[in-house]
């Protein structure tokens, strides 16, 4: 069996114990603390393909993760196409949708590098933040949009939301997959590593760098409008949070970015311990302190996150020949 | 016309503060290549001191600065050594942002514990008092703000310019090594450029603090006027981010005029034309490499 079908059978395994969790486990509390661990590794996956991969660390995700739940809820309030299951069918639509405007949005800020790069994206979150607030016949104001509660039975009420995220990470870990075992990975960690130079062997740069970012916010967009059907609310913000853009970069590096399972695994570590925090702590003051001191702590004990770090533990001690470990710009994600 | 002319009155009077506390940003950037993103956490910080002062002692909140300067100087230093320093060379930009996002949190967490989350402001006795000049209003607290705040500029201009710290600052910004095989020791230059800043911060937070009401969450607010400010003139550059504050400031109380809502929005297609044809910024130099 080679290394790459251990890998993909290592994912079907992965996913198919997510699917069966909610039968195990039914409580409520448990299955609601799935649906927020999912939200995030989603998008912090999804956040990797540019933000790990091509190297530039995109604040302003959590903008389309509010486009995506406004588009959600502006839908409901203009279209009444039932209920149930059948918002679900409008995913896609918005996946679509925020794309578009990514490209847009990449096709300026990708103009700049790395850490310009970040200061434009979370910019472009507090342009959306203020248009949300300010178009008020579209999106209610600072009030906010309603949706309606879906008629789900109450005691599996949290499952629909569930699996619709479960099918939503596997196509970001799947699109990370596909970019590592593609032509497209190698042009990503050339990007990277030195974009003058990938232009220049003939890497076309711009496309594929506005692809990616495209495609990572198209699929946080959709995230971003179960979220909304899930707590059935949004408002300016709650729904475009620099938090949530911050929380996915934090889980991404715990994790290990420019790895395709990191982002996943720093997110099954982080979301529980956050809510944890949020249960014992309270009031939401502390809270912000935990959370910094656990954030300032990741990123100064680990700031090359856990599974880089594994892995190089393991080839020096397999070879015993170097203890330096690789630099991430010359990394080959795995 | 007269709305016009006082509105560009008001926007450069505003802008004087602004240029304040983006000139620090700028300054931690060009040495450390760190985007502080604490800030605006910073000069919140600083309005609260100042805050304190006024309200439990009496001090009034442009003496204060006397006090608070020191103190704030102090808070960055000890910010600089304990959380950026030991941040890896090549990488420091990409994480200083992260890390100074969980200052900037860790600050605000602290504040709200103190202070609760209700609104503050400080009100001196002139407050509300206004001159008229030839037919304009200028508001006395946003004239002594804006005054100080170029005071303090010239003064920040002036030691960089003309003295032997200032010198060693400047060669860090130009190329850390060759500073450091020059004798320049870099990391107290950085403790003490980022000591600066938080410097600023908190002359910029008493002047924000008698001009505007704040909560321990405002900061978001500011960082983002702040780093759309650094951006338009340019990452690094003083001048530029004086020019940038003035433009916010005239573009977005001229939009006020018209849309009040749409003020701050304003600012931000600004910022986005600018980068279309300047992704530098306007006063930024082009750098060979953004990620070393």
């Amino acid at each position: 069996m080679t290394a790459e079908r251990i890998k993909y059978l290592g994912a079907a395994l992965f996913f198919a114990v997510l699917i069966a969790l909610p039968f195990v486990f039914a409580a409520h509390w448990f299955v609601n603390l799935m649906v927020f661990t999912l939200i995030y590794a989603g998008a912090s996956s999804a956040w990797n393909l540019v933000g790990g991969f091509a190297g530039y660390p995109s604040l302003g995700h959590a903008a389309f993760f509010g486009i995506g739940a406004y588009l959600e809820a502006i839908y409901f309030t203009h279209h009444s196409i039932g209920d149930g299951w059948l918002p679900f069918a409008a995913l896609p639509v918005i996946g679509v949708c925020a794309a578009v405007v990514g490209l847009g949005v990449g096709a300026i800020a990708m103009r700049t590098r790395a850490d310009v790069f970040a200061i434009v994206t979370i910019t472009f979150l507090f342009v959306v933040q203020t248009l949300a607030s300010n178009l008020r016949s579209l999106t209610g104001g600072s009030q906010g949009i309603g949706i309606k509660l879906p008629p789900f039975p109450p005691d599996t009420y949290e499952r629909p939301y569930y699996f619709v995220l479960v099918a939503l990470l596997a196509l970001a870990v799947g699109v990370n997959m596909a970019a590592v075992h593609s032509k497209f990975g190698p042009a990503l960690w050339a990007i990277r590593a030195d974009e003058d130079r990938a232009r220049g062997v003939g890497v076309p740069v711009t496309t594929v760098k506005l692809l990616t970012f495209s495609v990572s916010v198209g699929i946080v967009a959709m995230i971003g409008a179960v979220w909304a059907y899930y707590l059935s609310y949004v408002y300016p913000q709650f729904a475009i949070d620099p938090l949530l853009s911050v929380g996915i970069v934090l889980m991404a590096y715990l994790g290990g970015r420019t790895t395709v399972w990191g982002p996943v695994l720093g997110t099954f570590i982080i979301v529980p311990a956050q809510q944890y925090f949020a249960y014992q702590l309270g009031s939401s003051e502390f809270y912000l302190i935990a959370y910094a001191a656990v954030f300032l702590v990741i990123m100064l004990v680990l700031p090359r996150g856990i599974l880089p770090s594994i892995a190089d533990r393991i080839r020096t001690g397999a070879t015993k020949k170097t203890a330096e470990p690789v630099p991430d710009d010359e990394r080959v994600p795995t | 016309m007269h709305e016009v002319i006082q509105a560009i009155i008001l926007g450069l009077l505003t802008g004087g503060v602004y240029a304040l506390m983006a000139s620090g940003q700028t300054l931690i950037f060009g040495i450390m290549r760190v985007i502080n993103l604490a800030q605006g956490a910073l000069v919140i910080l600083g309005a609260y001191l100042t805050y304190s002062l006024f309200t439990q002692l009496g001090i009034d909140p442009f003496l204060s600065i006397l006090i608070t300067t020191p103190v704030m100087f102090g808070v960055g230093v000890l910010i600089q050594t304990v959380s950026l320093r030991r941040l890896r060379h090549g990488e420091t930009a990409q994480l200083s942002i992260l890390v100074t996002y969980a200052v900037a949190l860790g600050i605000e967490g602290v504040l709200s514990v103190t202070y609760s989350a209700t609104d503050r402001a400080i009100q001196p006795s002139y407050a509300n008092a206004s001159f008229t000049v030839g037919g304009y209003e200028i508001s006395a607290v946003r004239l002594y703000a804006c005054v100080l705040s170029l005071a303090l500029l010239g003064a920040l201009f002036a030691l960089l310019r003309y003295t032997k710290f200032g010198r060693a600052v400047r060669a860090t910004v130009q190329n850390p090594m060759s500073a450091r095989l020059l004798g320049v020791n870099t990391e107290t230059v950085a403790a003490v450029g980022f000591g600066l800043g938080a410097a600023t911060a908190a002359a910029a937070g008493a002047v924000y603090g008698v001009l505007y009401s704040f909560n321990a969450g405002s900061h978001y607010d500011l960082i983002s006027r702040l780093l759309s400010i650094v951006i338009l003139g340019g990452l690094g550059s003083i001048g530029g981010s004086v020019i940038g504050a003035m433009t916010m400031g005239v573009v977005s109380s001229l939009v006020a005029v018209a849309a009040p809502t749409w003020a701050d929005f304003s600012f931000f297609i600004v910022l986005l034309v600018v980068l279309l044809v300047r992704p530098q910024g306007l006063f930024g130099a082009t750098l060979r490499d953004a990620r070393t």
